[in-house]
C-alpha cells in the first residue's frame, strides 16, 4: 500500500501495550483513568494529572490533518503528518493511499495499519 | 539576584574554516578556544570555568579540559541544549560568575558534519531507544527538514504566510554573506531564486535550508574588573532567558517556539524592550525558525512576520532590523549543525563595531541573539541573550 519501507518501531516495556494492541489489528489511546484526558504519545504517567492509571481505549480512528509535508528529497516520496484525533490528542504519522497535491490542513483522515518487516504495524491515516 | 552587568564577553573566535578534513573535533575546540583567549588578550591559565555542550567529544568537559590542558577548573558545565546550547551557556556563565564561582569562563563548540559526510536534514536518525517517543516519531520518516516543514505548512495555513515572504529571509542573508569572505554561500539570491529551488519537504525549498558546514567558535566570558583591565570594547550582558517547548501531550501550536517564553525572561531582565535592539542574530536552520522567533521575541505581532521580513527589511543598512549579518547557517556556516555560538559571536562584532564595515549597523549599542535546538516541529530548547556596548 505504500512504496517506503516503514521502521520497526522500538518497543519498550512502557509502550507495549500500544503495540500489543496494534498486533490486534486495534488502534488504541492511552486514556486517563483519574482525569479522563486522552495523551499522545503514548506513556505511563498521565502528562495532565501525573496518575499512573491509564486506559487502553479503542479509539474512533478517525482524525483531521492539523499538518502535513511531502518529503520530496526521498527516493520515495512520503507524506509526513500531524493527525488532531477524534478523542482530543494530536499525533504524528504518515498519510498513505493519497494524492499529495490534494492532502490539505483540516482534511479528514481514518486510521489504517501499515506493515513492518518482523514489528508490530504502525497506525498511518488515509483520506476518508 | 540577576545576571545583569554581572559579566562581560572579552572575547569571541569563530573559526575561518568550512571544511577541516584534516583536522579533528578536538583540535578544532583547542583552535577555537585558544582564539577567543587570544582575541581577550588572556591564556589558559586565566581559565577557571569551562563551558561545552554535547558537540564536544566523548563525555566533554574532562575529556576537553585534558586535551586543552585546562588547570585551574573550578566550575564546569555541560548542558546539552542543541544548537542553542552557547546562548544558553553565556548566561550561565554569567551567572557563575555573578555567584563568584568562576572570573574567566570559556565556551567551545566546534564539529565537523560536512567531513562527515552527514545528510544530516533529509534522513532519519534513530535516537537513544530509551528515549520515551521514539518508538512514535522514527517509523514515520521525521526528519529535521520536514519537521520544521511541518511548521512552516502551518504557519502558512493559519496566517497566510507565503513562500515569497520566507524567501525574503533569505534573501536578507545573502545580502549580508557576499561581504563575509569565508561564507559558504556569498551569492546574492533574489525571491524567485528561492521559490524555484527544488523542494526539499513542502512547503520548505533547498534554499530555505542552512548550509551544512564544519568549523566552531568559542567565547571568553569575565568578571567586569577584568573586563575593564583588557584591551577589547566592553560587552556587557544584560539578559538571559531559556526554557523548553515539546508537544505537551498532543496539545501544542506548531507557530510559536520557546522564544516566546526564553525572549520576555531576557527583556525582563535587561529592563529593555525589542524596539530597543539595534541588531539580532537570530538562529536560521531553516527560514521559518527567524520567522517564527522574531513574532515570538515581540519584534512583530503573531502571525505578521511574513509581511514584517519582506522588502528586505532585515537588509543591514536599509532594513529596520539588521539580522545575521555574518550570512548565518543560511549562508555563512553552520558548525556542527549548531548555530547558536555564531549567533553570539556576530553580535559581539556588532557590538564591538568589528563587524564588516558594509554590515555594520550604526551607533549598535544593543543586540539580541536568540537559538531554537533541536527541532522545532517536535520539541525543542530556546535562549535568549541580550548584550550591551559600555
Ligand atoms: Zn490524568
Amino acid at each position: 500500500m505504500i512504496a517506503r519501507k516503514i521502521s520497526v518501531p522500538i518497543v519498550t516495556v512502557e509502550s507495549a501495550p500500544f503495540w500489543n494492541a496494534a498486533r490486534q489489528g486495534r488502534f488504541v489511546v492511552p486514556t486517563c483513568a483519574a482525569c479522563g484526558k486522552t495523551h499522545w504519545y503514548p506513556r505511563a504517567v498521565c502528562p495532565f494529572c501525573g496518575a499512573e492509571n491509564i486506559d487502553w481505549r479503542a479509539a474512533f480512528g478517525e482524525g483531521t490533518i492539523y499538518s502535513f509535508s511531502v518529503m520530496r528529497r526521498a527516493k520515495e516520496p512520503y507524506a509526513i503528518a500531524y493527525v488532531t484525533l477524534a478523542e482530543g490528542p494530536t499525533m504524528l504519522t504518515n498519510i498513505v493511499d493519497c494524492n499529495f497535491d490534494t492532502l490539505h490542513i483540516g482534511q479528514s483522515v481514518r486510521v489504517a495499519f501499515g506493515e513492518t518487516e518482523n514489528g508490530p504495524p504502525v497506525p498511518l491515516f488515509r483520506p476518508g | 539576584m540577576t545576571i545583569k552587568g554581572k559579566a562581560y564577553i572579552a572575547g569571541a573566535f569563530e573559526h575561518p574554516t568550512r571544511h577541516a578534513p584534516d583536522k579533528s573535533v578536538a583540535q578544532l575546540h583547542a583552535e577555537v578556544a585558544l582564539g577567543a583567549l587570544a582575541d581577550a588578550g588572556l591564556t589558559r591559565d586565566d581559565v577557571d570555568g569551562y563551558f561545552c555542550a554535547g558537540d564536544a567529544p566523548g563525555p566533554g568537559p574532562a575529556t576537553m579540559a585534558e586535551y586543552l590542558n585546562l588547570t585551574k577548573l573550578r566550575h564546569v558545565d555541560s548542558t546539552e541544549l542543541g544548537g542553542t546550547s552557547y546562548v544558553a551557556l553565556a548566561g550561565h556563565a554569567a551567572a557563575a560568575i555573578a555567584l563568584g564561582q568562576c572570573d574567566v569562563a570559556l565556551i567551545t563548540l566546534a564539529g565537523r558534519p560536512r567531513s562527515e559526510g552527514m545528510a544530516t536534514g533529509t534522513t532519519p536518525r534513530l535516537r537513544d531507544p530509551n528515549q520515551p517517543e521514539a518508538g512514535f516519531e522514527f517509523p514515520y520518516g521525521l526528519t529535521t527538514a520536514n519537521g520544521y516543514a511541518m511548521c512552516a505548512m502551518r504557519h502558512m495555513h493559519q496566517y497566510g504566510t507565503t513562500s515569497e515572504q520566507l524567501a525574503w529571509i533569505k534573501v536578507a542573508a545573502s545580502h549580508h554573506a557576499q561581504h563575509n569572505a569565508n561564507a559558504m554561500l556569498p551569492e546574492l539570491v533574489t525571491v524567485a531564486d528561492v521559490v524555484a529551488s527544488p523542494l526539499i519537504a513542502d512547503p520548505l525549498h533547498r534554499l530555505d535550508c542552512c548550509v551544512i558546514s564544519d568549523g566552531g567558535g568559542a567565547l571568553v566570558i569575565v568578571r567586569p574588573e577584568i573586563a575593564k583591565s583588557l584591551s577589547r570594547p566592553l560587552v556587557k550582558i544584560v539578559g538571559a532567558g531559556e526554557t523548553v517547548k515539546h508537544l505537551a501531550g498532543g496539545t501544542f501550536d506548531l507557530t510559536t517556539s520557546g522564544a516566546a517564553r526564553s525572549g520576555p525572561a531576557a527583556f525582563a531582565e535587561a529592563g529593555v524592550k525589542p524596539a530597543d535592539i539595534k541588531y539580532v542574530s537570530i538562529y536560521d536552520s531553516f527560514t521559518i525558525t527567524v520567522l517564527i522567533q522574531l513574532e515570538d521575541l515581540g519584534f512583530c505581532a503573531k502571525g505578521a512576520g511574513g509581511k514584517f521580513v519582506s522588502d528586505g527589511n532585515l537588509i543591514s543598512g536599509s532594513g529596520k532590523l539588521p539580522f545575521n549579518t555574518d550570512g548565518g547557517g543560511l549562508c555563512n556556516n553552520h558548525p556542527a549543525n549548531r548555530g547558536g555560538m555564531t549567533k553570539v559571536i556576530e553580535a559581539v562584532r556588532q557590538l564591538r563595531g568589528e563587524a564588516h564595515p558594509a554590515v555594520q549597523v550604526k551607533n549598535c549599542d544593543l543586540a539580541l541573539a536568540q537559538g531554537t535546538g533541536m527541532q522545532l516541529g517536535t520539541r525543542h530548547c530556546s535562549a535568549t541573550l541580550i548584550m550591551e556596548r559600555e
